[in-house]
């Protein structure tokens, strides 16, 4: 099967703009994390202007022989005049340093926040090319030709940027409105049905950016292309600005919502054992919920499954994590859902932990140690009681849900400490 | 040893801490907003504002500078991660 794919010429997706790119049929995994059922596709096209050649992006380095081979079937490598970098990992760049020892007389054209990559790829030979670092609506003039840059930062990378054929109206999304789907008829009104490739994709990559994402349609809109051709999986030609517009409803929440504006809402997940931690859950949840304005809801973690309480986190202000401490670690499910918050934007949420332990706890500072490391605020130091706790320390709970909740709503004091307290 | 403070705008805590202490050494422990990225001065994630004090901070180091200047940080702006309380003064910060 890859043989057929590997002989595919050039497609001319719009007069003088090829696609160059190419199949991947035999991939399974994609970049550890993502699955994919028939493989994928590197897309990077070539765009001919009365003035010069430009080349939008490249592909994997293992699969430079057929990027080169469908390039020299549409140009040579003298007329290259500039190299667009849309995005810079490996899947898109890993032909870059061949190209340009190929085209050394190209000039590169890379986001500002892309020059650091552009030094790790090319390494000491960049100093033997010209680059450009582009801004917002910067524009290359290919002759006749122009492509007007749209920075899309977070769409998934910092350097992120789109690039928009002005003239055709085709915009090389790059990443956005990419799909891993391999299938050689290249545009989405003839290839099979991707439609689970593009939300699967738009889940494991663009959910945690949401908030982006919506800031880059804002952009995309107005400009109301005609195509949309990204970097992977199927060309986008015939009704593109549908596409546009399920990125708007992926950006939203999985889950209606049933708070108010003023409200917040604090999640409370715990696993016990013997009932310890399972006591202190409860501790926390009362005092958490006597704040007025903030929503509590408490679940042990042994009745759900991980990805609808990923959904819930996502809509949530604050969570905190019970668990037991065994083996010197946190126990399986809170990991396993702690792993999982990879997919979602964490950052800014409130975060804490607590739990029950015999001889060491260590689970509570390892848990808080991963909310940190999801860029979540841990503003208390987590609760750890010994085996079952008194009365009194239940009550310590529930004045640790409170402060807890006081935080998300707003009510917490002006504190003055000292650093030896911290 | 001289202590200066460090007040965190967003969260309305102050500490008081020995001269020669980094932002970052702080600021998670109280559960500031300000989010790392790379912890060494590398990536620019950390970029916070200055409303008052800059002055009692130390001056940017040579990477540090070249960050700032990758993120166009404003002149009010800096690294938490880089950026240490010297002397007895006040900064007030919060995240950029």
């Amino acid at each position: 099967m890859s043989s057929t794919f590997a002989s595919k010429p050039p497609e001319e997706i719009a007069p003088g703009v090829n696609w160059i790119g190419a199949f991947d049929p035999d991939l399974r995994t994609f970049d550890l994390i993502l699955k994919t059922a028939n493989g994928t596709t590197y897309n990077a096209y070539a765009i001919q202007g009365a003035e010069g050649v430009a080349i939008i992006d490249t592909v994997k380095e293992a699969f430079a022989e057929q990027f080169f081979a469908r390039l020299e079937a549409v140009t040579t490598y003298d007329a290259i005049t500039a190299v667009v970098l849309n995005h810079l990992e490996l899947d898109h760049a890993g032909a870059l340093p061949e190209l340009m020892r190929r085209a050394p007389q190209a000039h590169i054209y890379v986001s500002q926040r892309g020059l650091k990559l552009l030094q790790a790829t090319l390494k000491d030979e960049l100093a033997n090319y010209h680059y450009t670092l582009t801004d917002d609506g910067d524009t290359l003039d290919l002759g006749g030709r122009t492509v007007k840059f749209v920075l899309t930062p977070y769409l998934h990378w910092p350097e992120t940027k789109c690039s928009f054929l002005v003239e055709d109206r085709i915009l090389f999304s790059c990443d956005v409105f990419g799909a891993h789907f391999c299938d050689e008829r290249l545009y989405n009104d003839l290839v099979g049905d991707f439609r689970f490739s593009f939300e699967y994709y738009f889940k494991h990559i663009m959910r945690p950016f949401k908030k982006w994402v919506l800031q880059a349609m804002d952009k995309i809109e107005p400009l109301a292309p005609l195509m949309i051709a990204p970097s992977h999986g199927p060309i986008l030609r015939e009704r593109p600005m549908d596409y546009v517009k399920s990125y708007r409803t992926l950006s939203g929440s999985h889950l209606p919502n049933e708070l108010s504006a003023r409200e917040k809402s604090l999640l409370i997940f715990y696993m016990s054992a013997y009932g310890a931690t399972a006591d202190m859950a409860r501790s926390v949840y009362e005092g958490a919920s006597s704040i007025e304005g903030v929503r509590v809801s408490l679940y042990d973690l042994q009745g759900g499954e991980v990805e609808p309480f990923v959904d819930l986190i996502e809509g949530a202000d604050g969570m905190i994590f019970g668990s037991p401490t065994i083996n010197g670690d946190a126990v399986k499910p809170i990991w396993d859902l702690l792993a999982s918050l990879v997919a979602i934007d964490t950052r800014g949420k409130i975060g804490a932990a607590f739990g029950s332990f015999g001889w060491s706890g260590e689970a509570v500072p390892m848990i808080e140690d991963r909310l940190r490391g999801l860029k979540m605020r841990v503003p208390e130091k987590g609760k750890r009681i010994k085996f079952h706790p008194t009365e009194q320390e239940l009550d310590d709970c529930r004045q640790y849900g409170q402060a807890i909740a006081e935080l998300l709503a707003g009510k917490a004091r002006p504190k003055v400490i000292d650093f030896a307290e911290l | 040893m001289a202590k200066g403070k460090l007040t965190f705008a967003d969260i309305d805590v102050s500490v008081n801490v020995p001269a020669g202490t980094r932002v970052i050494e702080v600021s998670e422990k109280v559960g500031a907003g300000i989010i790392y990225g790379c912890r060494e001065g590398d990536c620019g994630t950390c970029l916070m504002k200055v409303e008052e004090g800059m002055e009692n901070l130390s001056e940017p180091t040579v990477l540090e500078d070249k960050v700032l200047k990758e993120n166009m940080a404003g002149k009010d702006m800096r690294c938490a991660c880089q950026a240490q309380i010297i002397g007895e003064g006040e900064v007030k910060i919060k995240p950029a």
